[in-house]
């Protein structure tokens, strides 16, 4: 195991040796000690490693992920795992703003909460929340899935096109377009192994309900005109 | 952009350290607000006087006058462009008048029984060293990293803003129906002096308050009427409290230990504090008041 403290190596020289990783196969398993909130850490990864943060991250931690694992054992800032392509990252604390925005791939776990604009135009990856998310959750999403063992603030899934989005608890308000949608076989399997891969144990896929797109906004009609 | 932090110390004994941990904190957000920087100071406030922080080249012969036009002693204590006058609470009023008669180009930053506020152009860093902040003891205080984008790079236009006694308020963000907001408050007898939209956020909680709300009301009054980005961070002489807009447009992450309250804009302003690792560290909610108050 590679030992990284960034109280004496700066996160751009931790980031260059990560990144040599994706053409050079080296190192499986690296420790970052002291991160203290900073910015960017672990992003851009191209390498099947894993890297543990040890403690708190700022914004961007694990962007553009692809194939690594990033656990971060402490919170995260806006944007983590922001258009991540495959791998996975794992908080485990909460997680600030726009989690996981824009994601194409991938697995995002908080195991606390995530703040506002959780999967904002996600596009294919996976975030699974053991807690609450903020308001406008999943604005615009395009594909991938959104499960949430908590509540839901407002305006859940304003806008949406085809993701689909499981909420156990309350949700505050649906945004224009989100409807409730049944939850059939096929979403019960889905949801039960993303829950299994979360490592959530003890909690029925009927808990949840599920909510996705009405399809109403997809092409412009004039009738629509005052929910653009 | 700008940064913005506050620390509200709930443990006495940890008031000495008030200044090296708020100096820390402007410090880490540079990033966000190199043009200028600002803080405001809740330090020791002895019974029976007040003191006005200042801006003025001839502080010294300036209240040599005020003395003696108001017949009452006036301390002077020099921080590099400001100073701090001290008087009794009694002649306060008086010294106001006087000085806005006499004296009309001193700028009074911020006057009460306990508050000193301070800000100038220039890096934070900087700016935290000119005036001392390091050896500075209180009990709460503010601090703002500004990144102009409303108005222009002065002292002046830099934060924390002060519109009543103990009062002060610092601002990330941008408010958009600030020029109505300010001809109701000149309507209703506030003073501005400056064009600054955050400035008119401080007057309106001044005004609020001063119509008997608590400072948890007026920020509540404030979540209807004011329009716009903000997260603010505001104290008075006892009180320390945190509200953003309902979007959540400007970032906010706030720590809490038996011993401190603490808010920055971003994390990494947070981990020089004592106890931070145990701290219970959340991020405020859209749209709801977050209030202290000292006994």
């Amino acid at each position: 195991m590679e030992v990284v403290d960034l109280s004496v190596t700066g996160k751009t020289a931790l980031n260059q040796r990560l990144h040599h990783l994706a053409h050079h196969p080296g190192e499986a398993h690296w420790r970052v000690l002291n991160p203290d909130g900073q910015h960017s850490l672990a992003v851009g990864l191209d390498a099947p490693i894993t890297v543990e943060i040890a403690g708190h991250a700022g914004y961007y931690c694990a962007g553009m992920n692809k194939q690594a694992t990033v656990i971060v054992e402490g919170n995260v800032g806006v944007g983590v795992a922001e258009n991540m392509m495959s791998g996975t990252v794992h908080v485990r604390g909460d997680a600030s703003q726009a989690a996981g925005a824009t994601a194409h791939g991938g697995l995002l776990i908080i195991d606390g909460n995530a703040s506002a604009r959780c999967g904002i135009s996600m596009k294919g990856i996976n975030i699974v929340v053991k807690g609450s998310i903020g308001h406008m959750s999943a604005f615009m999403a395009q594909a991938g899935t959104l499960v949430v063992l908590g509540d839901a603030g407002d305006a859940l899934g304003d806008s949406i096109y085809e993701a689909r989005i499981y909420v156990r608890g309350q949700v505050q308000s649906q945004g224009a377009d989100c409807i409730a949608k049944e939850l059939r076989d096929e979403h019960r399997a889905e949801l039960a192994s993303l829950l299994s891969q979360a490592g959530v144990t003890g909690v029925a896929v009927d808990e949840f309900r599920r909510y996705g797109s009405a399809r109403n906004l997809y092409s412009f009609h004039v009738d629509n005109a005052s929910q653009y | 952009m700008c940064g913005i932090v506050g620390l509200f110390l709930k443990n006495k004994a940890m008031e000495p350290q008030f200044g090296p941990l708020l100096a820390e904190m402007l410090g880490v957000m540079t990033d966000r607000g190199p043009d200028s920087a600002g803080f405001a100071v809740y330090g020791e406030k002895a019974p029976g006087s007040w003191k006005m922080t200042v801006r003025h080249d001839h502080a010294a012969s300036v209240a040599a006058a005020l003395a003696q036009a108001i017949g009452a002693p006036v301390t002077v204590t020099a921080r590099d462009s400001h100073s701090v006058l001290t008087l009794p609470e009694t002649h306060q009023a008086l010294a106001r008048e006087w000085l806005a008669a006499n004296c009309p180009e001193m700028t009074i930053c911020g006057d009460g029984r306990s508050i000193e506020l301070y800000k100038e152009i220039g890096l934070p860093a900087q700016v935290a060293d000119r005036f001392g902040l390091r050896a500075m003891a209180g009990s709460h205080g503010i601090g703002h990293t500004r990144m102009a984008t409303e108005s222009a790079v002065t002292t002046a236009g830099a934060h924390p803003f002060s519109t009543g006694p103990d009062q002060c308020l610092v601002h990330n963000g941008s408010l958009s129906n600030h020029a109505s907001l300010r001809r109701m408050l000149i309507r209703e007898g506030m003073h501005f002096s400056t064009d600054n939209d955050s400035e008119v956020a401080a007057g309106y909680l001044t005004w609020k308050m001063a119509g008997g709300a608590t400072l948890a009301q007026a920020l509540e009054a404030a979540l209807t009427d004011l329009d716009g980005f903000y997260t603010f961070v505001v104290g008075t002489e006892t009180g320390f409290a945190v509200v953003r807009d309902p979007i959540s447009c400007k970032p906010a992450v706030m720590a809490e230990t038996d011993d401190l309250v603490a808010f920055a804009s971003e994390y990494r302003a947070l981990t020089g504090l004592p106890g931070i690792a145990g701290a219970s560290i959340f991020e405020p909610e859209p749209a709801r008041v977050y209030a202290w108050e000292h006994a």
